[in-house]
Parts: structure tokens; sequence; C-alpha cells
């Protein structure tokens, strides 16, 4: 079986509509380790993929005035059960654009993967991006990941990003975001991770709303288990008169877990406001109570609940 | 024999259970039968309701629960869903990232929601896809509590004040709930303290201070309700006529 075939067989045993790489009218870049195993660009988009020593080197340019109707995706895979895999990408959406990417990053058989992304995305006066980041991790717990991400996002541009990590084992997770929101931009930022065993889970997602009348959310939804740790930190800054932001994270704890949250606002202009809520702790009781009248065993609701607040 | 039995219940709240909330309470609900509970704030109905349905730190201090003559006293609230009591509750909790059409096929995936959201004065086709989340108003999550409980076709149906609430049902919602537990064969343990809803009902008590004071024909049971002097029971003096 080529390394394709074994990489897209993993990435449909992890959820993945296989069939994706194939379509003529969407654009991929599958990696495995530091190979390019494939890559297809549209019309509007340009891509200029290199393999580096340790990964990939990738340049992304979505130009002006186009939008992409179709999903770009981008499959980043180890499929050995040990290695390192540094992807650096610098992503360009010219003004007035619009695309989204879907990233599927799959480990399925890490005993001792480090996964590294260091990513730069601007994005300019009025486009929108979108990126959303599924990963699998298998059940070995052996991926350390660290994706390290920095966007400006320009004159009433929008950024959302949706990171989701809830299938198999965590391993070590880091993510580092760091948002810059320019005038009238909105800026959006979720995270759903569920940890088990003593998988260790770290996100700091940090917005500085630098521009007038520039809106953030800060979305944080874990779930951990067993001997598992999470430390969700979310900093949001206003900084410009009509600035709106809010920090919003949820933890769910079960059996010797540990979470921590830290919410941290900060307002440097009196027009501008920020709010947030952190909420930690065993599942509600009430929400139980409800579930288990519709006659769900404590562990169906628990499972329902848990799954709910990461959907 | 009854279906539901409730016989010489004691409860206590606060740390040490010593302040009385049910005092010797006894009631019974007959197979299909739609019963209202009248009563001021603070005599004890919902309590009476958790009491029933088994919820956690609702445990009597004595006396018996009977479903179908079998002691349920020691019973989980599960086990008791799955022998068929169930309840919809004064203020429903809300659920973040699961749907309405997830919510009321729960416990069954075969059953369509639909049918039970038109019952509760909701178009399905607005809210099936919905969250079951802080975006639905007060009113809006009460009918959905209610439609789920209706899916879930009970043996009996404890219904927690139904009416109140910021976004109120109006009755005419309320009777055609009622009504259709009532064709489906679901026994109803309606708590309320409107007396005009009362009057729907197969039968009614009045609880007060923790006891049945009265119990028999709706109407009558409502007139009585009706002549109260208090507006809450302080559990000292009894200020009935």
């Amino acid at each position: 079986m080529s390394e394709l075939n074994e990489l897209m067989r993993a990435f449909g045993e992890a959820g993945g509509e296989q069939g994706v790489l194939a379509d003529q009218g969407t654009a991929h870049l599958a990696v495995s380790s530091h190979s390019i195993l494939s890559s297809r660009v549209v019309e509007g988009i340009d891509v200029d993929a290199r393999e580096t020593r340790k990964g990939i080197s990738a340049r992304i340019i979505v130009r002006e005035g186009v939008k992409l109707q179709k999903p770009v995706h981008l499959c980043f895979g180890v499929l050995h059960k040990k290695g390192t895999q540094e992807i650096k990408m610098n992503v360009k959406l010219e003004k007035y654009s619009s695309a989204t990417f879907i990233a599927h990053c799959i480990f399925p058989n890490a005993e001792k993967v480090r996964h590294i992304m260091d990513a730069v995305v601007e994005i300019g006066e009025g486009a929108e991006m979108r990126y959303s980041e599924t990963h699998y991790h298998g059940l070995y717990g052996g991926t350390e990941v660290v994706p390290k991400l920095s966007v400006k996002v320009g004159k009433n541009g929008r950024y959302y990003t949706d990171f989701s990590l809830i299938n198999g084992r965590v391993g070590k997770l880091e993510i580092d975001y760091d948002v810059q929101a320019g005038e009238g931009s909105v800026t959006e930022l979720v995270a759903r991770v569920f940890g088990h065993a003593n998988d260790d889970v770290k996100i700091k997602e940090k917005v500085v709303l630098a521009g007038e009348n520039a809106r953030g959310l800060i979305k944080a939804r874990v779930a951990v288990e067993d001997e598992a740790t999470a430390e969700i930190t979310g900093i949001t800054e206003g900084n410009a008169a009509g600035a709106r932001g809010h920090v919003d994270c949820m933890e769910i704890v079960k059996d010797n877990a540990v979470a921590k949250a830290s919410p941290r606002v900060q307002v440097n202009n009196p027009l501008a406001k920020v709010t947030h809520e952190a909420a930690i702790g065993s599942v509600d009781k009430r929400q139980m109570e409800t579930l288990m009248a519709h006659g769900l065993s404590p562990e169906e609701a628990v499972d329902v609940i848990v799954k709910g607040i990461l959907r | 024999m009854a279906l539901l039995e409730v016989k010489d219940i004691v409860y206590g709240a606060g740390n040490d259970g010593k302040t009385p909330i049910l005092s010797g309470l006894s009631l019974a609900i007959e197979h299909g039968e739609v019963h209202a509970l009248l009563g001021t704030n603070g005599t004890g109905k919902s309590t009476l309701a958790y009491l029933i349905m088994g919820c956690e730190g609702y445990r009597p201090a004595s006396g018996e629960i009977r479903f179908d003559s079998a002691l349920i006293n020691g019973l989980k609230i599960h086990e008791r869903a799955r022998l068929g009591i169930t309840m919809a509750w004064q203020e429903p909790v809300r659920f973040e990232g699961i749907s309405v059409m997830d919510y009321l096929s729960i416990k069954n995936r075969e059953t369509d929601p639909a049918p039970f959201l038109n019952l509760v004065g909701l178009a399905p086709e607005l809210y099936l896809t919905r969250m079951v989340d802080r975006c639905l108003s007060g009113g809006e999550r009460k009918r959905i509590e209610l439609a789920s409980v209706l899916a879930l076709k009970p043996r009996l149906a404890i219904l927690d004040e139904p009416d109140s609430g910021i976004d109120m049902l109006s009755i005419q919602d309320v009777i055609n709930v009622i009504n259709a537990f009532k064709k489906g064969g679901s026994a109803v343990l309606l708590i309320t303290h409107r007396e005009e809803i009362s009057v729907i009902t197969d039968r009614a008590s009045q609880v007060c201070n923790g006891k049945i004071i009265c119990s028999g024909d709706p109407e009558k049971v409502a007139e009585h309700y009706k002549a109260r002097h208090c507006l809450t029971c302080d559990g000292v003096e009894c200020h009935y006529v």
C-alpha cells in the first residue's frame, strides 16, 4: 500500500471523507512526515509547498477578491510510531477574499511523535478565513502537538478557527495562538479537547482587539478524566474604542483529573469592553438528574453531557 | 391498587435535616389519573416531586413511596425512570451541544420528535435543529421539556408548575399537554398554584405545611384553595378560614 493510500486509510478511519482528495475542484495538500504526497491548487489560490529536513514549509495565498467555494483540505500525518513533523505555514488572504481550510492531523500509531506547527496568517481588508483543525492521535498517548499561530486580521476582516481533539488520546498538547484584530474585524477562537489517562492539555489563546470596534471571542471546551491535566489561558485585550471581547471557558473534570482556567482580560481604552466566564467542575448535577429522569444511567448521562460540550 | 402511593412521608431540609418540609404527607394517584397538587409557595410541592423522582438528597426520613405496589424508596432516578416515572422540571436546565431533536429522542432513537413539538405549540421546522441551550427563552425551554416528557410516554409524568415562568405557557397549552398525556394512558401529577388549571384534572389535592389538607373533586379543592388568606405558608399558624 502506498504511503498516500495508507494516510487516506487512517484519515478515513478517523472519520474523514476519503474521496475529497480525488475531487478535481478541491484544493489540497497531503503530507506524511516530511514528504508531500499529494497537492492540488484551484483557480485563485497559489500554493508553494516544499519539503524540509523535518517537515514541510508552505506558503498559501488566496488572491484578492477570490471566494473559494470549496474548502481547502490540509492533511498532515505521521504514520510511524516515532518521528517529528514540523510544519511551517504562511497563509495570506488578500483583500476581500474568503476561504475555508480544513486541516486533518492524523497520528494513529504514535508512540513518540512530535507535531510542531508554526503558522503565520495575514487576513486582508474585508477578507474572511475559516480554519478548522481536527486531530486523531490513536490510543497510545505518545503524541506531542505544539501548534503556534500568529494572526493579523485586517480592517473588517474575519477569522474563525475551531480546534478539535476529541478522538483518541491527546498525549501532550500545547496550543499558543495570538491574534491582532484590526478595525471592525471579527475573531472567534474555539478549542475542544477531551483528555484521558495522563494526557496533558495546555491552551493559551490571546486576542488583542487593536482596532476600533473589533470583536473577539475565545471559547474553550475541555473535558479531562483519569489522571489528565488541563490548563486553559484565555487572554483578551481591548485597546480601542468600541472593541468588544469575551472569554468563555468550560472544563469538566472527572476521576482524578485536574483542570485550571485563567481568563485574563485587560482594557486599555475606556470605550472598550471585555468580559469573561469560566466554569470548572464535575458534571452539573441538575443536568445529570434531568437526563437520568429520561432513563439514562449516570454513565450514559455523563457521556451525553461531555459530548455535548465538545460538539 | 393505585399506581403511585405516598404514605406518611416525613422529610426535613437543612444540614441536620431538621427543618420540616413534609410531615406525614400521604397521596395516591391512580392509573391514568390526572391529579393536581395545589399549594402556595413553600408548602412542599416541589419537594414531593423530587422525593417521588428520587433526586439526590431527597430521601424521606420515614414513610413509603410505592409504584405499582413496589417500594421504590431506595431506587435511583434512572431506575425510577425505567419503571415509567419521569418529570418536567419547573426550571429546566440548558444543555450545550444537544439539539432539540437529540433531546427529544435521547432514550429512544426511533422516536419521531415532531408530533411532540406540535403538541406543545412549537413548529418542528423551526426548533428541531436548535440547541437546548441558552439561546432558548424560558418559555421555549419549558415547552421543550414538556415535549421531551411526552415523547417518553411515561406511566407517571410529574409536571412541576408547567404554567410558571417568565414566558408563560397559556392555560390552553397546558390543557393540550395534559390531554395528550391522558390520551397516551399516562397518569399525571400536576403541581401548580393556579386553581383555574386544577379544575381540568380528575382529582386534586391541596398541600399546606407539608401535609395534604384537602383532597377530592378538583372544583371543590380549588374553592378551598381560593379561600386561603396566606400568600406563603409560615408553617406556624394556619390562616385558612
